[in-house]
């Protein structure tokens, strides 16, 4: 069978299996801390507004923030114990966030959950509202509320739900064992979402370097109503939503569209096991599979309890190999560097990746020599080197010209670049920048009315 | 005579382009007034852009047609708008030479480091990453953004903070809109003491944070004689009506965060 994918794109890691042999035969393991610190701005939107306070005692599933808007979802308390602060705290992004600090009791004890029952009863009409209640964010990385992709605007018609089993970053093996381990679970969710959207197909997309995930998603799709299953060529970045579009449906998302535009709903994996685990247990989504590998000694699949901080989960791999140079949420394409190993796990967090001294040095950029081979390697056809021009000029409507808004800041370009140009952190001040303008002119043209 | 002949032939030729120049010079003359190019004599010459045209030139057009205000280029100095209030017969409202500041003492040392930054140079994308490379949240990040923007050389980066001369600062403003912390700002010269710092947290924050950051303890105000010391956020303010510059202030500020420039 000829395998799909996407036009241009790159192979990083190539002959190091993408980073992923350390942990891809590894089980996932179950591991709780003493403690977590699970802070409000989880998902993208309005951050959600803490409802305990220093000295409550929680259980898990217990509602501690409840969602700050439409575009927001309430967070969840992941482990029972005492809240024993409720203050802001710097994290990745600008600014400070509201986190509540949580110590473990180890009583384990669960509010009363409402389970929905199977997914082939359930009233289709209850789904959404119980992924709403259940705090579910995309749990590939961007942290966007499912609950608001999942509500179309009127007109709208979806007739294709592509599960992202793709994990293109490199080091990640999270997806992989959660196809593995759970792979009912993951064909429920997508189920629960076909019947409450009423669309008639629904595609597993796996890359081919996981022909035991593939067999098993198979396997689990057997006999379901309009499941399949779509092997895909490996390449990096097939698991941007857009990408995946391409590849599996041959449909291009409009520059600054949505995948709803051409009739797709791309949800991650993760995402679908938290949508069965919402409707069949009624379980909010507390927990996560992340990996931990790089410089620890025993790199490992956890699922932890969301908001479990990053030095114990060092810890709980036995502790670091070398000594650190940078330690990073998500793969080494796309990951954030963390500050410090103080900082919380969220519900995006589909990796702990460490770098030693070495791995994470960076080096100078130098001047572009025009050879091009970040526009041949751009998914979405621009021209970075342009860009770079243009952004590095703070020349942001030229940016904006060339499209600067459609690069998703996969790395591709920065990845190819053999000068070394520091192209995606450009395109992301652009990018910032582009938006914080337009935000003050909606404001200020809000104002004048 | 083949010598001859080339080289009457160029000069026919030369009289005859030289005709056509001549009057096309005469006939298709462009009236230019004499006073834009006046003014552009007046101005900083850099086309910062400051003033909010395309350059020196635009700006000595829109003056003369009377669109931009005579002291819109904050480079040209008071010297330079009394100048071109004259050339155009208006009353220069010269006020004081204003010089941007940095209120900010967190060199590499004196505030902490949240994390060791090794990426793009660029203030404004630090800033971006858990609240910036440096513990405090409204300190210089160093990274040079106002240094790439000044035209003038005035700013250099030394240990981590941005130091402006002021007598090379011409206060076109560009390093205030740079600076992503927001921590240059234009005051006039003669305002020289200066509280270095905008940290408005705490004090027990502040001083977690960097050795130097105001703690907003109030010492300076009770020294002051003249009233002139405001203390409101945990961040001392001077009023520079009342401020006679003795520098008692300075002197008892445990943190030294009050400078005289």
């Amino acid at each position: 069978m000829l395998k799909k994918t996407f036009k241009r794109g790159i192979h990083p890691l190539h002959r190091q299996g993408s980073g992923k042999n350390a942990t891809k035969n590894l089980p996932i393991e179950n591991y709780v801390s003493d403690s977590v610190v699970i802070h409000m701005s989880m998902n993208i939107g309005a951050p959600a507004v803490p409802c305990v306070k220093k000295g409550d005692h929680v259980k898990i599933g217990q509602v501690i923030g409840t969602a700050g808007g439409f575009v927001s979802v309430p967070v969840h308390a992941s482990i029972a114990g005492e809240v024993t602060a409720v203050e802001p705290i710097p994290y990745l992004g600008t600014g400070n966030v509201t986190a509540v600090t949580i110590k473990n009791d180890f009583s384990d004890e669960w509010v009363e959950l409402h389970p929905l029952g199977s997914v082939e009863n359930v009233d289709p009409s209850l789904v959404i509202p119980a992924i709403r209640e259940a705090g579910i964010t995309g749990m590939g990385g961007a942290s966007f509320p499912t609950h608001v992709k999942l509500t179309f605007k009127e007109g709208a018609v979806c007739d294709t739900i592509i599960v992202n089993g793709a994990e293109c970053e490199t080091h990640l093996t999270a997806d992989h064992r959660l196809m593995l381990e759970n792979s009912v679970r993951i064909v429920d969710g997508l189920r629960a979402v076909m019947r409450a959207l009423i669309v008639p197909k629904g595609i597993i997309a796996i890359e081919d370097n996981k022909p035991d995930a593939i067999a098993a998603m198979q396997k689990a799709a057997a006999g379901r109503i309009g499941v399949q299953v779509a092997v895909l060529k490996t390449k990096y970045p097939q698991g941007g939503e857009k990408q995946l579009i391409e590849a599996v449906s041959g449909r291009q998302v409009p520059s600054g569209g949505l995948p709803i535009d051409v009739g797709v709903v791309v949800l991650n994996v993760g995402t679908c096991a938290a949508i069965a685990d919402a409707v069949i247990d009624g379980m909010p989504l507390v927990s996560r599979v992340c990996t931990v590998t790089g410089c620890v000694k025993e790199p490992k699949n956890l699922r932890i309890p969301v908001g479990t901080i990053v030095e114990d989960m060092i810890g709980a791999c036995g502790g670091f190999s070398e000594d650190p140079g940078k330690i990073f949420f998500g793969g080494a394409m796309t990951g954030i560097a963390i500050p410090n190993i103080q900082t919380p796990t969220a519900k995006s967090t589909n990796g702990v990746v460490v770098f030693n001294e070495a791995e994470s040095r960076s080096k100078d950029e130098s001047p572009c020599i025009r050879c091009g081979k970040c526009v041949a390697a751009c998914p979405i056809g621009l021209n970075p080197y342009q860009i770079k021009v243009a952004a590095d000029a703070s020349d942001f409507a030229a940016a904006e010209k060339l499209h600067v808004m459609d690069c998703m800041l996969c790395g591709s370009c920065a990845y190819m670049c053999p000068a070394r140009r520091w192209l995606t952190p450009s395109f992301r001040f652009a990018k910032d920048k582009i938006v914080a303008e337009r935000k003050a002119a909606a404001a200020k043209g809000g104002s004048d009315k | 005579m083949i010598i001859l002949y080339a080289g009457l032939l160029l000069g026919i030729l030369g009289l005859i382009f030289g005709g056509v120049l001549t009057f096309a010079a005469k006939k298709f003359h462009v009236e230019v007034d004499e006073r834009v190019e006046q003014i552009k004599e007046c101005l900083g010459g850099a086309n910062c852009g400051a003033c909010g045209y395309a350059g020196c030139d635009a700006f000595a057009q829109a003056v003369v047609d009377g669109k931009a205000p005579i002291d819109g280029c904050a480079p040209a100095g008071a010297k330079g708008i009394e100048k071109i209030g004259k050339i155009m017969g208006m009353e220069a409202n010269v006020g004081e030479r204003m010089v941007a500041r940095v209120l900010c003492q967190g060199a590499k040392g004196v505030a902490l480091d949240r994390y060791e930054y090794d990426g793009y140079k660029s203030c404004a994308v630090a800033a971006g990453l858990a609240g910036g490379p440096k513990a405090c949240r409204f300190s210089c990040i160093g990274l040079g953004d106002c240094q790439d923007k000044c035209k003038f050389d005035a700013i250099t980066m030394k240990d981590g903070l941005a130091h402006i001369d002021p007598a090379k600062c011409t206060a076109c403003g560009a390093c205030v809109k740079a600076c992503p912390r927001s921590i240059i700002s234009l005051l006039p010269v003669s305002q020289s003491v200066i509280v270095r710092c905008r940290n408005t947290d705490t004090a027990r924050a502040a001083r977690a944070v960097c050795m130097d950051a105001c703690i907003g303890c109030g010492r300076c105000k009770k020294q002051c004689q003249y009233d002139a010391i405001i203390v409101e956020n945990g961040l001392a303010r001077i009023d520079h009506e009342k401020c006679t510059r003795c520098g008692e202030c300075a002197a008892v500020c445990p943190c030294k965060c009050i400078v005289i420039e």
